[in-house]
């Protein structure tokens, strides 16, 4: 049972060597450089200078996913402020801002690195190659992706004995057959665009040279959590029309991520220095015994 | 007799099947006012958990929109969690750093921490609104390999199975099975030092799930140490609901269940655990204290969220820790037991913060989540159960009490045959020291 200082400096190098392969023991970070597949990720721009607030998006949306129909001549709705609900996966709002009203439809955000494809313990949230963020059957019904969306978007069933999860998709189904999401194809203003993220981004900066008095110099999803597949344009800052400006350009998944990495490392030293702890204690005992002593 | 000492006499089935008839029999007086409140109680909260499951969360849970976790995650998980830590930090006491003064207390804490973790993960199928899919990530529907909560779901899973085997030989006294006690005895070291690297990760864990709510959480509680302050929250959490359950189990269990040595010994340990409490709490405070000024967020303490921050952190971290001080400089266990109280409360409000008070603090009271009635009766009712399952295994096995006889000596023979054999090995070798290679010769001694 007895450790040296040769044995201690081995086993303290292969404590060492031991951790290295176990930082790789978690796969699987979507890095966005790295999209599966090598495909570009889809995305929309939703230009709100544009958009008229005719709220066709929306009847489009819950027409292509068999979601209650809004009745949209109904402009009372825009009196308060609508979060996305369970049975609504976009929604149209109107803002007050400084260049009066302006109107801006909500609906998942499609991060390049999702919080919630990171908080799910069954995938059952994951980030597609083609772009969208979409959610399986094989889910807890936890709700850690609730928690961890940075902008609130999955809404939970909660009156139904089996309860689904409900957010935007962004049209997989169609866009799987070449199809563009259902709300671009219906919008009238062409406030929609759909494209690959790239292009999007590209098509953005265009518009806010092209007519810098019109927008802010400033493309809402480019760089936010680490960049999102739905990218905004506006003529106010973005405060003005609901979103949130502290949410950093991190992705989210990266706030777990020295916590996850450091899992390894306790599960390797943690027994091995618990175990050692112990036999020096078990040897005290052992002298103390031989002293004639009781234990 | 009292059913107690009859394992010796078993030799057959039928005997075997005697003794478990007797034993299901209801010991102690029925009538108690802690039985009238909590039968009902449970009797309700079984009634309404099939309501539950029939109708859906829903119909039994308040439904706010901007909040996922209720008080089932809130406070069952979390604060459940958290007290069950004293299970690890006693078997880390007793059996790593091999305290043998608190052997008395081992097995309390450990059933303790088993069954708080069986009801409360059993909670955690209340909680999922898709329950049927909780083998999901443990059958490998899928691998969530990156989430927080995956790696929590299996450090509790497997954490229950090493409390169990730690709690185990006191099960195979009870039952008289001596050959599966002398297996089941060998495995507790490893069970130990599994169970604390688990508990370490899980504990740590659960506040990592608050990570990525990053804007949701009030600056005051939102900081990237979270993980550390739950983990070490959990280490006094833990001992204080040990000197809880230490305290309440010494006075209200009839004579015969409790070992009078074992009793006797019960103050002086408890005034031990107060210590380690207070130390324990004083890190933990550096450490909070530390993080404000890190985050520059002195501002914010002048504000509503500030105060109830300040109550917490003074009134029920930095107070208790004192008056646990204060017990163990006079000796004197009554402030310890308010101490152990006045920090079991300050975990649960903690905890509860984190996924309801601070929770999205800024929004306005008719938005926010207050519990149901139901949720808090089925909430009781869990904790009831529990005390009930606690109470009918303290009644039967040699938990409070000295294991039999037969597994006094099983052990001794063991402790005899190891340190023999490391006897025996001792001079061959020559037991050396890392710290310098100094030579400790056992026979010279």
């Amino acid at each position: 049972m007895g450790i040296d200082r040769r044995t201690f400096l081995k086993g303290l190098g292969a404590g060492i060597a031991g951790i290295a392969p176990g930082g790789s023991l978690l796969p699987g970070r979507v890095e966005a450089a790295e999209a599966p597949g090598n495909k570009e990720f889809m995305g929309v721009i939703v230009d709100t200078t544009r958009c008229v607030g005719c709220r066709s998006c929306e009847l489009a949306c819950a027409e292509a996913h068999n979601l209650p129909i809004p009745d949209i001549s109904d402009t009372s709705v825009f009196e308060k402020n609508r979060p996305t609900s369970e049975t609504q996966w976009e929604v149209v709002n109107r803002y007050q801002t400084e260049k009066g009203e302006i109107f801006a439809k909500r609906q998942c955000m499609h991060c390049n690195q999702p919080g919630c494809v990171s908080a799910c313990p069954v995938n059952a949230m994951e980030k597609r190659k083609e772009g969208p963020v979409t959610w399986d059957t094989n889910c807890m019904g936890c709700r850690y992706c609730m928690i961890s969306c940075p902008f609130d978007v999955p809404k939970f069933e909660h009156n139904s004995a089996t309860p689904k999860l409900q957010k935007c998709n962004l049209c997989w189904e169609r866009l799987k057959q070449g199809e563009k999401p259902a709300c671009v194809e219906a919008c009238p203003a062409e406030a929609l665009t759909f494209g690959t993220r790239r292009e999007l981004i590209e098509e953005a900066n265009t518009r806010i040279y092209k007519k810098p008095n019109e927008y802010i110099s400033h493309i809402f999803g480019e760089h936010e959590v680490g960049g999102t597949g739905y990218l905004y344009l506006s003529s106010v800052p973005f405060e003005q029309i609901g979103f949130r400006s502290d949410l950093g350009t991190t992705a989210y998944p990266e706030y777990t991520k020295g916590f996850l990495y450091s899992v390894p490392v306790v599960l390797l030293l943690w027994p091995a220095f618990l175990s050692g702890v112990s036999a020096i204690t078990k040897r005290k005992d052992n002298v103390r015994r031989k002293e004639g002593g009781k234990v | 007799m009292n059913g107690i000492t009859t394992t010796e006499e078993m030799h057959s089935l039928k005997d075997f099947l005697i003794f478990i008839r007797s034993e299901l029999k209801p010991k102690g007086k029925i009538l108690t006012p802690f039985n009238l409140i909590s039968a009902p109680i449970i009797l309700l909260g079984g009634v309404l958990i099939l309501y539950r499951f029939i109708m859906g969360m829903g119909a039994v849970v308040h439904n706010a929109s901007e909040y996922p976790w209720g008080i089932w995650i809130g406070f069952i998980v979390m604060v459940g969690v958290a007290f069950a830590g004293g299970a690890y930090v006693t078997a880390f006491i007793v059996y790593v750093l091999r305290g043998e003064k608190y052997h008395s207390i081992v097995r309390m804490a450990v059933l303790n921490g088993f069954l708080a973790y069986v009801f409360y993960a059993g909670a955690i199928l209340l909680d999922l609104g898709r329950w049927w899919n909780i083998v999901n990530p443990l059958i490998g529907n899928r691998f969530g390999v990156n989430s927080v909560l995956f790696l929590v779901a299996w450090h509790f899973l497997l954490y229950m199975i090493a409390q169990l085997v730690e709690i185990s030989p006191a099960f195979a006294e009870w039952l008289g099975l001596k050959r599966a006690r002398k297996f089941l005895a060998s495995l507790t070291l490893g069970a130990v030092i599994i169970g604390i690297t688990l508990s370490t990760l899980h504990q740590s864990g659960l506040g990592a799930l608050f990570l990525m709510a990053k804007w949701k959480i009030h600056p005051l509680w939102y900081t990237e140490f979270i993980p550390l302050l739950f983990f070490i929250s959990s280490i006094f959490a833990g001992l204080a609901v040990v000197i809880f359950i230490g305290t309440v189990s010494f006075r209200v269990f009839d004579k015969d269940r409790i070992d009078e040595e074992y009793r006797k010994s019960w103050d002086d340990i408890l005034i031990d655990l107060g210590k380690a409490c207070a130390i324990t709490m004083f890190v933990y405070f550096l450490l909070q204290v530390l993080i404000l000024v890190h985050g520059k967020n002195w501002a914010l303490l002048n504000t509503p969220m500030g105060y109830w921050y300040l109550t917490e952190l003074m009134g029920l971290l930095l107070l208790p820790a004192f008056l646990f001080g204060w017990g163990v400089k006079s000796g004197n266990p009554a402030p310890i037991r308010i101490a152990a109280v006045l920090t079991m409360i300050g975990v649960i409000i903690n905890r509860i913060d984190y996924s309801i008070i601070a929770f999205k603090w800024y929004l306005p009271f008719s938005e926010r989540y207050i519990p149901s009635w139901m949720e808090v009766v089925i909430t009781l009712a869990i904790v009831f159960t529990m005390v009930w399952v606690f109470r009918w295994i303290v009644n039967r096995v040699p938990i409070l009490r000295k294991p039999p006889q037969w597994a006094i000596e099983q052990e001794q023979e063991e402790e005899e045959e190891i340190e023999g054999r490391a006897m025996a090995l001792a001079p061959q070798l020559g037991l050396t020291m890392a710290d310098g290679g100094k030579t400790i010769d056992l026979h010279k001694k």
